[in-house]
């Protein structure tokens, strides 16, 4: 009562000081995203420019902030067990809504629409795009009608999986009802202008081009949204979007700039932006193979049945390979800003990031060759290496994205400096992440020695993205190649902790044993982690509130943004 | 000395002795030529002087401006420009020719083909629009994840795509050709020279090489000069996507494409590989005028 | 003539058939997935679960005969309906062509992005013509002049410098240096007044100048040299020597007879105009047809790519038709039976 109280004060103190905003007062908000909305249901689109221009629209019960700390959003208090939130056994949680909340359209939210946002997921026609974050979710029940319980059919050390972050917003039952299934897709009005609880309102909608959107007149905050209206554009690629906020100023906020940091730089010296970034959990790494890809292996080609790698399986070669990167010139040369070298496949956030496999760090060429002449490795006649007939003779696969063909090259000139010869080949995106069962060059068949890649986890917990590397998760022909463990990496032992994970509810217990997940991979070279990546995104000097956020959507805080004096 | 030589130039007279003499006096043609063979010898014997790896990465001198050592200063990975525009132009002129030549060849044959028999007009026309109608990029992903694994085993890794890389360029630009040498035919096939040779019994075969095709050149050389252009062009895109070379694969259009962004920063890396392309095309061009000139009777007696 | 035109049409019904077919059996065979560009977090299960959901897991010929049918029965029929504002039997349940990434009807898509299409691209191609012809005539007039030579050489370069480079050079010298024009094309915008008509104008100048070069290279190539066919002809000579003016003799007699392959080139261009221009679209942000498939192509969405590239099959054949048509008509000695 005392703490409700104290915030309702905190609250006045902030109206009183912001008494002079107003709604609307800032005329238009400019946002371009080099990637164009297709639809504005994140339940029906995963990409994340579709996630984040919905969540403009529509909004979670909770948000993360950009430290990965989860702050209430539709509802006065996050649930935990301390607070009796989160029941005692795990296999609840009860959100309790704010008082007073609209939907844009004027009608009151209520906990059906909470628990009809999980019936829509839980369609086993829709295909739900967000699924996995109503992973066992067995019921979510309106106790009244502003209490939602939801249920899990097994314990759930971490419960925030629905309703928390862009990934799973609510949506207005009322306007979805009629959308369930196989009928999801024909919606259209709805998919293009969902009703929200969010500051803007959508006012025209063009697929895969622009969306205008005004301020919502029902918003929560009455001196919110600054802007009147905001247009999402989208389209073209991102050294322009870039241009757009930093050289000409057309644009107020530009998203995902991966561009070479020497351009970046070169465009914000116009002063008309500033370039900010923030990390989150992506690791670009190599995934190394440790099945034999030979051709000749025809169907038991890269799988466990068709044997060990010849060469990537002795742990000497990987550890030379992965001593002979010099990430910070990766960085340097990539990334700018918006990396960080890593030697973990968990780097953040902060209580799982290990120290233990730090020494990856510098480039050690000497030590590189010392390791693989001592482990019988010797140069051939023309300065490959080989042992026993088997050349150190490398095929390195990944998408096809200039920063990726620069880190190859790149990578190339270190192994050959050791004596390992590399042959690079790059791969369309759509093909080489898409699961096609016919193509040969999707990552899961992973038909190449080493691949490169970017993965992160959705939220704060990694215990679904640690059971990745366990056993059952290799691709291979038996599951349709559906499966997460690239590396083909099956160690008994880790299987043990990752079953000791899902039964671990205490928070320092967990960090531990993700830590000692993260190193074990680590040391056994699974994979060799090159950068920590972080979003980079740049808005105009006269823009102000950008909190960069890598935990949620970029624009979880767009109600707070505003025209600078 | 002077009367032996008029004496004997009739005799010796041949047609392409008349060719050559008429393309001589072609000033653009001569010039053209000269510039064409400046570039070919620059890109086959150049890398002998300047002898910088082009794949090297100098990570140190990253983004150069021109200097005694690096002519053409270095990209943002620290590699040689002038040693890429080098090694890429060995790559874009072979696939540039090569590729021109599959798609002139396919598309005059088709072209005269239809318009010179009735009977073949339809089938062939038909094929025509079925060729433009098609998606370019699946048709792309298609055949390359079809064939690349079987021309890399049989010609490795870079030979292998060069043919592949050639052959897509070249089966997907005959259309137009094709169209327009029909539509010469059909206008040149009924005048009178052709009907009086028709007339006096000459074999279709003989129509068609003696008075069909050399009346049909000037359309063709066109589209030959700018089939290169598009060759080199296309090539480019295809490794842009992914599809072509590797990546570390230097080409003309590769350099310019990977160096526009970088216009402000080193203007050095777009302006040769663009100055080059466009002196390529230009210097063929004025050849194609040359030769056709050369090639055209009517001008030819002037 | 007739007779002529009317086989033609019934002919062309199987061409775009087996086209359908092997567009669609193309798109099938090619290895990119529609769930390709989704964030890695979404688990393998799901993504299967998606796959389903898009009809995926139907055999390919009844894929294709479904595709036949919407696009073919269904399509038209919504059209007539919405035309005439009646309603034909079950027009609810009925299936419109979908595109998998948007969940909205393909043909919808299509309309909203024709004006900026038809406007950039199309006007594009008129300037482009316009600059063409008349330098093609001069150039061919006066071969080797100066003229002539810097026609050429502009032209060369034009056609060889690719339009990614073009139009990049244009928006570092015109909107971030000079901050003349815009750099990205606003397409909810609408011309009511003479302001608005001038933002419109800048707005496309640039997209515009770009496209209508490099068309109008190409065109002015091909112009003069069926000029310098021409030229030399017997006929000029009579025309000459019959004491007509040198005005009436180049533009009455030689332009004629010139534009006869020149016509085929444009006409075999216009469908590139409803194929957008993918590359300046992408610069400029245009967001048209170009963008519209190449979007469709990258994330695997194949009722999309389908539909736009049966209709630009349709029109490809329609104006080869065409052409072939005025192609008789100037010239007379060409017989179709």
């Amino acid at each position: 009562m005392k703490k409700a109280l104290l915030c309702s004060a905190v609250a006045a103190g902030l109206f009183a000081g912001n008494a002079l905003a107003e709604r609307g007062s800032d005329g238009q908000l400019n946002i371009i995203y080099w990637q164009a909305a297709s639809i504005l249901n994140p339940y029906l689109s995963g990409g994340t420019k579709d996630i984040e221009s919905a969540s403009m629209v529509i909004e979670p019960l909770a948000h993360y902030d950009e430290t990965g700390t989860m702050v209430p959003n539709l509802v006065d208090e996050i649930p935990t067990v301390d607070n009796g939130g989160v029941s005692e056994d795990l296999k609840s949680i009860t959100w309790k809504l704010s008082d007073g909340l609209m939907w844009s359209d004027g009608t009151p939210v209520t906990a059906a629409d909470v628990a009809f946002t999980a019936e829509y997921c839980l369609h086993p026609e829709g295909g739900c795009q967000q699924a996995s974050n109503f992973t066992d979710v067995e019921s979510v029940e309106a106790i009244d009608d502003s209490t939602v319980k939801v249920n899990f059919s097994v314990a759930k050390p971490f419960p925030y999986g629905p309703f928390v972050g862009a990934q799973a917003p609510v949506i207005q039952k009322a306007q979805f009802e009629n959308c369930m299934g196989a009928k999801a897709p024909e919606c259209t009005d709805a998919n293009f202008g969902p009703i929200g609880t969010g500051p803007y309102v959508v006012t025209e909608f063009k697929a895969n081009d622009v969306v205008s959107l005004k301020a919502n007149p029902n918003y929560r905050d009455a001196a919110k949204p600054a802007f009147a209206t905001v247009v999402f554009k989208g389209g073209g690629d991102a050294a322009s979007a870039a241009r757009s906020v930093l050289e000409t100023g057309e644009f107020d906020y530009a998203w995902n700039l991966q561009v070479e940091p020497e351009i970046l730089s070169k465009m914000a010296a116009a002063g008309k932006g500033t370039v900010v970034s923030s990390f989150g959990t992506s690791v670009e790494r190599l995934m190394v193979n440790m099945t034999n890809p030979d051709p000749a292996l025809g169907d038991k080609r890269a799988t466990v049945e068709g044997g060990p790698h010849p060469f990537l399986t002795d742990p000497a070669v990987r550890t030379a390979l992965s001593k002979a990167i010099d990430r910070e010139i990766l960085v340097e040369v990539g990334y700018g800003e918006a990396g960080q070298p890593t030697c973990n496949v968990l780097p953040a956030p902060a209580i799982y990031a290990s120290t233990a496999n730090d020494a990856c760090l510098g480039q050690d060429i000497e030590a590189a060759k010392k390791l693989l002449d001592d482990a019988g490795w010797v140069p051939g006649s023309d300065g490959v290496r080989e042992k026993d007939g088997v050349r150190l003779s490398i095929l390195y696969q990944t998408s096809t994205n200039s920063v990726r063909q620069a880190t190859q090259a790149l990578v190339k000139q270190w192994w050959a400096e050791i004596g390992v010869e590399t042959e690079l080949r790059n791969i369309d995106a759509s093909v080489f992440f898409g699961g096609d069962q016919s193509s040969p060059d999707t990552f899961q068949k992973f038909f190449a020695d080493i691949e490169m890649y970017t993965n992160n986890f959705d939220g704060t917990d990694p215990e679904n993205y640690m059971a990745n590397w366990s056993c059952k998760e290799i691709p291979s022909p038996e599951n349709q190649w559906l499966g997460d463990n690239m590396p083909r990496y099956c160690n008994p032992e880790y299987d043990a902790l990752v079953a000791e994970m899902s039964t671990t509810a205490k928070l320092e217990d967990r960090a531990a044993l993700a830590k000692k997940m993260n190193d074990m991979l680590m040391q056994e070279g699974a994979m060799i982690p090159l950068i920590h990546r972080g979003g980079v995104s740049a808005h105009a000097n006269s823009l102000e509130g950008v909190r960069m956020n890598e935990w949620d959507s970029e624009l979880w805080n767009i109600a707070d943004w505003k025209r600078a004096e | 000395m002077s009367d032996i030589v008029v004496e004997e130039m009739p005799e010796h007279r041949s047609l392409w002795g008349d060719v050559w003499s008429q393309f001589r006096t072609h000033k653009g043609a001569l010039v053209g030529t000269l510039v064409f063979l400046f570039i070919v010898l620059v890109v086959v014997f150049g890398p002998y002087f300047h002898t910088i790896d082009p794949q090297f990465l100098d990570i140190r001198n990253k983004n150069l401006s021109p200097s005694w050592e690096h002519p053409m200063g270095t990209d943002n990975l620290g590699r040689d420009t002038l040693a890429q525009v080098m090694a890429g132009g060995r790559v874009s002129l072979l696939v540039g020719v090569v590729a021109m030549l599959l798609s002139l060849v396919v598309g005059a044959a088709i072209g005269v083909l239809a318009g010179y028999f009735k009977k073949l007009d339809g089938p062939l026309m038909r094929l025509t629009d079925l060729f433009l109608a098609l998606p370019l990029l699946p048709l792309l992903l298609v055949i390359i994840m079809l064939f690349r694994d079987t021309l890399r085993s049989a010609f490795g890794p870079e030979t292998g795509i060069f043919i592949l890389i050639v052959f897509v360029i070249g089966i997907t630009s005959w259309m137009q050709t094709a169209r327009i040498v029909r539509g010469d035919v059909l206008t040149i096939k009924e005048q009178e020279f052709v009907v009086a040779a028709h007339s006096i019994g000459t074999p279709s075969r003989r129509i068609i090489s003696r008075h069909i095709l050399p009346n049909v050149l000037s359309p063709i050389m066109v589209s030959a000069t700018l089939g290169i252009a598009n060759a080199i062009i296309t090539e480019s895109a295809l490794s842009f996507l992914g599809l072509g070379f590797p990546s570390d694969f230097p080409t003309w259009g590769r350099l310019l494409y990977d160096g526009a962004n970088f216009m402000q920063l080193t203007p050095a890396r777009v302006i040769w590989p663009g100055l080059a392309i466009s002196l390529t095309v230009l210097s063929v061009n004025y050849m194609g005028d040359g030769l056709r000139d050369a090639l055209d009777p009517r001008i030819r007696g002037r | 003539m007739l007779n002529y035109t009317i086989r033609r049409l019934l002919f062309a019904i199987p061409t775009l058939l087996v086209i359908s077919f092997l567009i669609f059996a193309i798109l099938d065979l090619a290895p990119s997935d529609p769930t390709g560009n989704l964030p890695l977090t979404i688990p393998p299960e799901v993504r299967e679960k998606i796959r389903l959901s898009l009809g995926l897991g139907e055999p390919f010929p009844i894929r294709y005969l479904k595709w036949l049918q919407q696009f073919f029965i269904n399509e038209p029929l919504n059209m007539i309906e919405q035309w005439f504002g009646i309603t034909i039997g079950d027009s609810e349940n009925r299936l419109r062509v979908q595109s998998w990434a948007t969940r909205s009807p393909v043909v919808d898509l299509i309309v909203e992005r024709m004006p900026q299409t038809l406007w950039v691209v199309g006007m594009s191609y008129v300037v482009g013509i316009l600059i063409a012809i008349p330098i093609g005539v001069i150039s061919a007039y006066k071969q080797y002049s100066v003229f002539d030579q810097v026609g050429t050489f502009i032209s060369m370069v034009g056609f060889s410098v690719p339009t990614f480079f073009t139009g990049l050079v244009l928006i570092v010298v015109f909107s971030s240096t000079l901050g003349w024009l815009p750099s990205i094309y606003d397409t909810t915008h609408k011309v009511t007044d003479l302001a608005s008509f001038w933002f419109q104008v800048k707005q496309m100048i640039m997209p515009v100048m770009v496209l209508a070069l490099f068309n109008a290279s190409q065109l002015s190539r091909f112009m003069r040299a069926s000029m310098l066919d021409n030229l030399s002809q017997d006929y000029v000579r009579t025309a000459r020597a019959k004491g007509l003016k040198e005005r009436a003799v180049l533009l009455i007699h030689v332009l004629r007879n010139s534009l006869i392959p020149v016509v085929t080139v444009i006409a075999l261009g216009i469908p590139q105009i409803f194929g957008g221009a993918i590359i300046t679209e992408q610069i400029f942000r245009v967001n048209g047809l170009g963008q519209l498939l190449i979007i469709g192509i990258q994330g695997a969405d194949i009722p999309l790519v389908q539909t736009l590239t049966f209709i630009f099959a349709v029109l490809i054949v329609l104006f080869n038709l065409l052409a072939d048509i005025v192609y008789g008509i100037l010239d007379p000695r060409i017989r179709y039976e």
